[in-house]
């Protein structure tokens, strides 16, 4: 009982942690077919930015999370403009190789600046934990999943009710037309960058007082949440949501039950074996091509 | 049409080389320096250590040669980076045999790269002595002719130590392990399943975990179920870190035995106030900012401001203790040839170290100058790391 209690809970943490960046991939994937592989060291970002800004500016939580928040989606706009778009004109898909470069860059760049020494964010959530039938939970661990739902239900709201989100779609859909009908597309994709590297700023910041605040604190976080928005579909926000929750069930269950040598196997050639029933993920829909 | 112009312009470089090296050449002359080598990780995550090293060598080459330097000549070190990796660390240690011409050298904090450089100085018949990795088989190579020592921790008698540190402190009479899932964390599976088995204990279960793992609660509580009534931690300071966050979560209170990871950087920091109860190994430490040997430190690094700034300081002792007795033994062997300076390790006798002083520290059997019995069991007290009274 303690053992499924404990896989439970941490598997909700940590899917939730998953999910929650992978709804990045899936802004993004959404509105222009690409992703930004850096989605790993926006992360990272968000946490070291918070860290800086707290701890060596001595701002005031209020004022800098959302600084931290907004220096990652002007990163992603960044990374949009320099890294994605010259190659995307050119109908190149080197933006692949040069998003994952850009993230190396970044990873080494904090690195040197920020130092190599890890460091903890501290939050007054984790402060104690709370005992429930021989497993423990911090308060911030449940705070991750509330988050990270609030995101995903807003993103589907935002794609389905408002006016941004439908000339978002549009975009999808056609962007030729969407451009002659006054959609400003490449506006629009800006936004979707930004918003997807919000998402792991804000990712990285609730995760960080968990962990430690380090250069590559994101980099596997990054190919979970790949993982994970490829086995949600990329599609829908509320699937990508659900596919993070089923890897992080998977991989606690895995080590609590089966011991942590085999975790990575069992998880990866499970995502696999998914794959190949079901190639557009758990719960993507077949990409329609019309000739 | 090819331009010329570069090749004037080498020309021109060349003349210049020559003709300073011609100003150079004969001021040096008279009193050639015996070159010690080092290859160490002096970039990436590893820098630190690479700093604690240099910063031990250069104050035992001051003190050697103030006193005159060995067989009349100075101590000169020359230093080569290899980034942790094994390949580099290897080319690095050639170049410092055939280029530099060392008359031996010292090593550093990684296990994998030592271990590649191995093979290469018992070839080369080149004293190589390690202040830092603490892999068991860097010196136990099985080379006929062993040109390898250490002033440092070794895994296996670290295991040793932990094991009956468990036992005797805490009466543990299943412990579990929790280690980190690379060659170290293997290499110390192997010592600690050798000390329990020497004493015919059973274990309560090896748990592995990555070192970018955020919630270690599912290997802890294998463990638990399993009725562990102690912990072996093997990891670096920010994975060591995780597992004490996930033992806090639980809520579970248990005796941990740690090798040296957590000493590394701001352990307490990361681990929050509970990384007090993670009791590890060390071979120094300072306890007293006004220690001649801290004092020394500082003159020559006046960027050490206090104790916290040399955490770790067994890097540097090692380092200091290494470098004395190497010089011992090129004075004993009388010449820089390396098999002469190998069988005068054997010989040495009476070096005043930091850590001890060195009788006799190496056998043919035995290239370690440091045993169990050197180590002492530390842990944090905010921030800093304080001996544990017994």
């Amino acid at each position: 009982m303690t053992l499924f209690l404990t896989a439970l809970v941490t598997g909700i943490g940590l899917g939730a942690m998953y999910g929650l960046i992978a709804l990045g991939f899936q802004i993004t994937y959404s509105v222009c077919s690409r992703v930004n592989f850096a989605q790993g060291s926006m992360v990272m970002l968000g946490a070291v930015m918070g860290f800086v800004l707290t701890e060596r500016a001595g701002l005031p939580v209020i004022v800098a999370y959302p600084l931290a928040l907004l220096f990652c989606a002007f990163m992603g706009v960044v990374v949009e403009f320099c890294l994605v778009r010259p190659f995307a004109k050119r109908g190149s898909e080197a933006w692949l190789m040069a998003t994952v470069a850009g993230g190396i860059l970044l990873d080494n760049t904090v690195l040197f600046t920020f130092g190599n020494e890890p460091r903890s964010l501290p939050s007054p959530l984790v402060e104690t934990s709370w005992q429930i039938l021989g497993t423990g939970v911090y308060p911030q661990q449940l705070l991750i999943p509330l988050v990270a739902i609030g995101f995903a239900v807003a993103l589907q709201l935002l794609f389905r009710r408002t006016r941004q989100g439908r000339a978002l779609l549009a975009v999808v859909q056609n962007p030729e037309a969407a451009r002659l009908m006054g959609i400003n597309t490449q506006l629009m994709i800006s936004g979707s960058f930004a918003l997807s590297a919000l998402l792991a700023g804000a990712a990285g910041l609730l995760i960080a007082p968990l962990f430690s605040v380090h250069s590559d604190m994101g980099t596997l976080f990054g190919i979970k949440a790949f993982a994970v928005a490829i086995l949600g579909g990329m599609t829908s926000a509320s699937g990508v949501m659900l596919a993070g929750f089923i890897y992080g069930l998977v991989e606690a269950f895995v080590t609590t039950f089966l011991g942590s040598s085999h975790t990575y196997i069992l998880t990866f050639g499970l995502l696999i074996a998914v794959l190949a029933v079901k190639p557009n993920g758990l719960f993507g829909k077949a990409a329609l091509r019309k000739v | 049409m090819p331009n010329r112009f570069p090749l004037s312009r080498r020309l021109l470089l060349a003349g210049a080389a020559a003709l300073s090296l011609g100003a150079v050449l004969p001021a040096h002359a008279q009193e050639d320096p015996i070159k010690i080598g080092l290859v160490a990780a002096l970039s990436g995550q590893s820098a630190k250590s690479g700093e604690a090293i240099t910063r031990g060598i250069t104050l035992a080459l001051n003190k050697i040669n103030g006193e005159g330097g060995v067989l009349g000549r100075p101590l000169e070190l020359v230093s080569r980076d290899d980034e942790s990796n094994p390949g580099k660390g290897l080319i690095a240690a050639r170049e410092l045999v055939q280029r530099e011409g060392v008359a031996a050298m010292i090593g550093g904090l990684d296990t994998p790269v030592s271990l590649a450089i191995v093979p290469f100085v018992n070839d080369a018949q080149m004293p190589f002595i390690g202040p830092w990795a603490a892999g068991t088989p860097i010196t136990q190579n099985g080379a006929e002719e062993n040109y390898v020592f250490r002033v440092s921790a070794v895994d296996e008698y670290v295991d040793e130590a932990i094991t009956e540190y468990l036992v005797t402190k805490y009466g543990s009479q299943k412990p579990g392990m929790i280690l980190i899932n690379n060659p170290w964390g293997e290499s110390n599976e192997k010592g600690l399943m050798k000390a329990l088995e020497k004493r015919g204990m059973e274990h309560a279960g090896i748990e592995k975990f990555e070192s970018n793992d955020v919630d270690v609660v599912p290997q802890l509580t294998r463990l638990r179920e399993n009725g562990a009534d102690g912990l072996f931690l093997v990891a670096n300071v920010a994975p060591s870190a995780q597992v004490v966050k996930s033992l806090d979560r639980m809520g579970w209170d248990v005796p941990i035995a740690s090798h040296w990871g957590p000493a590394g950087g701001r352990f307490t920091e990361l681990a929050g106030p509970s990384g007090e109860k993670v009791h590890f190994i060390q071979t120094f430490l300072f306890t007293d900012p006004e220690e001649p040997f801290f004092k020394d430190l500082q003159a020559e690094f006046p960027e050490i401001e206090n104790l916290a700034d040399v955490t770790p300081a067994t890097g540097i002792a090692n380092a200091y203790d290494a470098t004395l007795l190497l010089a011992a033994a090129i004075e004993k062997a009388g010449s820089t040839d390396g098999p002469a300076i190998r069988q005068a390790m054997y010989e040495i006798s009476g070096v005043e170290g930091v850590i001890k002083t060195y009788d006799m520290p190496f056998t043919p059997d035995d290239q370690d100058a440091l045993g169990p019995e050197d180590y002492i069991f530390a842990n944090f007290v905010d921030g800093e790391i304080v001996p544990l009274a017994d």
